[in-house]
């Protein structure tokens, strides 16, 4: 039966992609500008623009040029960029990982944050703790991730300037990677100095990311733990002596957890999808911020790339949180 | 019945202060020409970078001081205002009209019409949203309707998924079955019976739509990408402000303020108008 679930996902999953990369395509295939008129020098002959449009397969039918364009990516070739001249795949596995490297950060944080104030909202339901608790997510949710970036940037960066406010890493330090995964690559070669600053650069996107999604997560997992604390097990764990926290942390987080987990799956993604304005926001060199550039640059290949990468992304971290519920959830597992 | 009464409680004071935020901003929106003390374009370098009123340094008439080319900033707020409240009406409005009415369909007839719109909306779901606008903005040009359709073309979802819910919900109920055995056709249930019981949460799902399209029109005139004409807009004075924050925190801080207040009057009205609607609640 999982096996049955997996795979009647993995061909929605395909469906989907495959819808995503014809609304990409007719999208930018209706756009006005021309993108080869761009790229050459005034004064340039019909013929080199001929050339140069058949060279980026510009002259064969919309249909031709999707199929063409699909079979490529099929086979891991998404195209040229126009505007950087470099192998579309190539640029963006060169940035993918700072987003991948922010959006975790920021998910982690959503999740310590929001994990906290749930339990400490469960613990101290009814009081003014509680409702102190109530107001700070409901505050944190309708703020979005934009406006709590600008928030960050005049506090911490203006105000009381501790953290950086611009790009990923000090452009003075000598960087030794070998990967695109700085954060991770130096705590592996345990250049702690080099993690610091690259945190001091993450850390105020990472929290303007995560503070909405903390708030769903304090609200949802705290509802969900006032309705276990009622149950009988909990109930039992309470006679025998425990303290209300460890009732909280040893009995009833366990199974409400399991709601919020699903939720969290899409709101990843939302947040996922924050990154590209967020990067923006504090010129940090990530993909969503090389996609803004893309767009302005009628960029036609490097989108189409970055988008369908967006959008696999983003299939998979559903996939894989449909996939940890099934396993999770008793009732599916041995359904 | 312990909670309801607390939510209906808090229903007062937050719909009267969020409702006046709104109405008063609105207000000055539309009658920009009459309320702005300054002309929002006009430039005057000797006047450049001056401080809010409570600040030495001040110009009398400049309340909130100046940007670095000399222009007025509270006139430029209530003039940025008239672009997102036509964008926030406009956008939500057309996002509503094609969301809540493919959700009705898909909720109501079930069967492929639902099969269809929940893949349609399963696609739309799997692009960035920031990104899409952006992407579709660049592609239709720059201008008020490029943004209003981007908005829509985008936000349309919200609706769908929730309406498409509701109206599942409540064609499984006994009253739309009894007008069914009583002979009315199909659509005339969905528009007479079904439409009214989903009503109050299109209502506020609206007023929340209103609050996201403003900070979308926000972030694409931040990028440059909104309206294509020297207008103020609410984003561009940010970007701006985002440039010039170290020399006048004031040019950021106050569209902040601005953009802040609105977002989170939107929703409250929304959360507010919903509680009073819900019939569990009233």
């Amino acid at each position: 039966m999982l096996l049955q679930r997996f795979l009647i996902r993995l061909l929605t999953m395909a469906i989907t992609l495959f819808g995503v990369a014809v609304v990409v395509f007719v999208v930018i295939r209706v756009a006005p500008g021309d993108p080869i008129a761009m790229m050459l020098p005034p004064g340039a002959t019909d013929a080199d623009i001929a050339r140069l449009r058949a060279l980026y397969g510009l002259d064969r039918t919309i249909v031709q040029q999707f199929f063409i364009w699909l079979s490529g990516v099929v086979r891991g070739d998404f195209g040229t960029s126009i505007s950087l001249r470099q192998d579309v795949l190539g640029l963006v596995f060169n940035r993918l990982p700072a987003t991948l490297e922010l959006a975790t950060v920021a998910l982690v944080m959503a999740v310590a944050i929001g994990g906290t104030a749930a339990i400490l909202g469960a613990r101290e339901r009814g009081t003014a703790v509680e409702a102190g608790i109530d107001i700070a997510s409901g505050t944190a949710l309708s703020i979005p991730d934009f406006l709590w970036g600008l928030v960050l940037i005049l506090l911490f960066g203006v105000l009381i300037p501790v953290f950086d406010i611009s790009g990923r890493v000090s452009p003075q330090l000598n960087l030794p990677f070998v990967t695109q995964f700085y954060l991770f690559e130096s705590i592996l070669r345990l250049r702690f100095d080099l993690t610091w600053d690259l945190l001091k650069h993450m850390l105020m996107p990472a929290v303007a990311l995560a503070l909405p999604l903390a708030a769903i997560i304090s609200q949802l997992l705290k509802q969900s733990l006032k309705e276990v604390l009622d149950l009988d097990y909990v109930v039992l764990a309470r006679v025998k002596g425990f303290s209300e926290t460890q009732v909280i942390l040893r009995e009833a987080l366990k199974n409400a957890a399991l709601p919020t987990l699903t939720l969290v799956g899409v709101q990843f993604t939302f947040l996922i999808g924050g990154t590209v304005i967020v990067e923006r926001l504090f010129s940090y060199e990530g993909l969503g911020n090389m996609a803004i550039d893309a767009v302005i640059n009628r960029d036609l290949p490097l989108i189409q790339g970055i988008v369908l990468v967006f959008a696999l992304l983003f299939v998979l971290i559903n996939l894989t949180v449909d996939m940890m519920y099934a396993l999770l959830n008793p009732r599916l597992r041995h359904g | 019945m312990d909670e309801a009464r607390i939510a209906r409680r808090g229903v007062g004071p937050r719909l009267w202060l969020a409702g006046g935020w709104l109405l008063l901003a609105l207000l000055a929106a539309i009658f920009a020409p009459l309320v702005a003390p300054q002309d929002p374009l006009a430039q005057d370098l000797m006047l450049e970078r001056l401080p809010p009123f409570w600040m030495s340094g001040a110009e009398p008439g400049y309340w909130l001081g100046t940007d670095s080319l000399g222009r007025d900033l509270l006139s430029r707020l209530i003039f940025g205002g008239r672009i997102a409240f036509i964008v926030a009406f406009a956008a939500a409005f057309a996002a509503c009209l094609v969301g809540s009415t493919l959700g009705l369909i898909a909720g109501y007839f079930g069967g492929w019409a639902d099969r269809i719109i929940s893949r349609i909306v399963d696609i739309w779901m799997a692009f960035p949203p920031v990104l899409f606008a952006i992407l579709l903005v660049a592609v239709l040009g720059t201008g008020l309707s490029s943004v209003i359709i981007a908005i829509a073309v985008i936000d349309w979802t919200r609706f769908c998924r929730v309406i498409r819910a509701e109206a599942m919900g409540q064609s499984r109920m006994d009253y739309v079955e009894n007008a069914r055995i009583a002979g009315y056709d199909r659509i005339g249930i969905m528009l007479r019976e079904v439409l009214p019981n989903v009503v109050p949460s299109i209502v506020a799902l609206l007023s929340l739509e209103m609050g996201i399209a403003v900070i979308v029109e926000a972030i694409l005139s931040f990028v440059n990408l909104s309206i294509s004409t020297d207008d103020p807009t609410w984003g561009g004075i940010i970007a701006e402000g985002r440039l010039s924050i170290h020399q006048a925190w004031w040019v950021l801080v106050f569209p902040l303020i601005t953009l802040i207040l609105t977002v989170l009057s939107f929703s409250q009205f929304g959360e507010a108008l919903k509680a009073r609607f819900d019939p569990v609640l009233r």
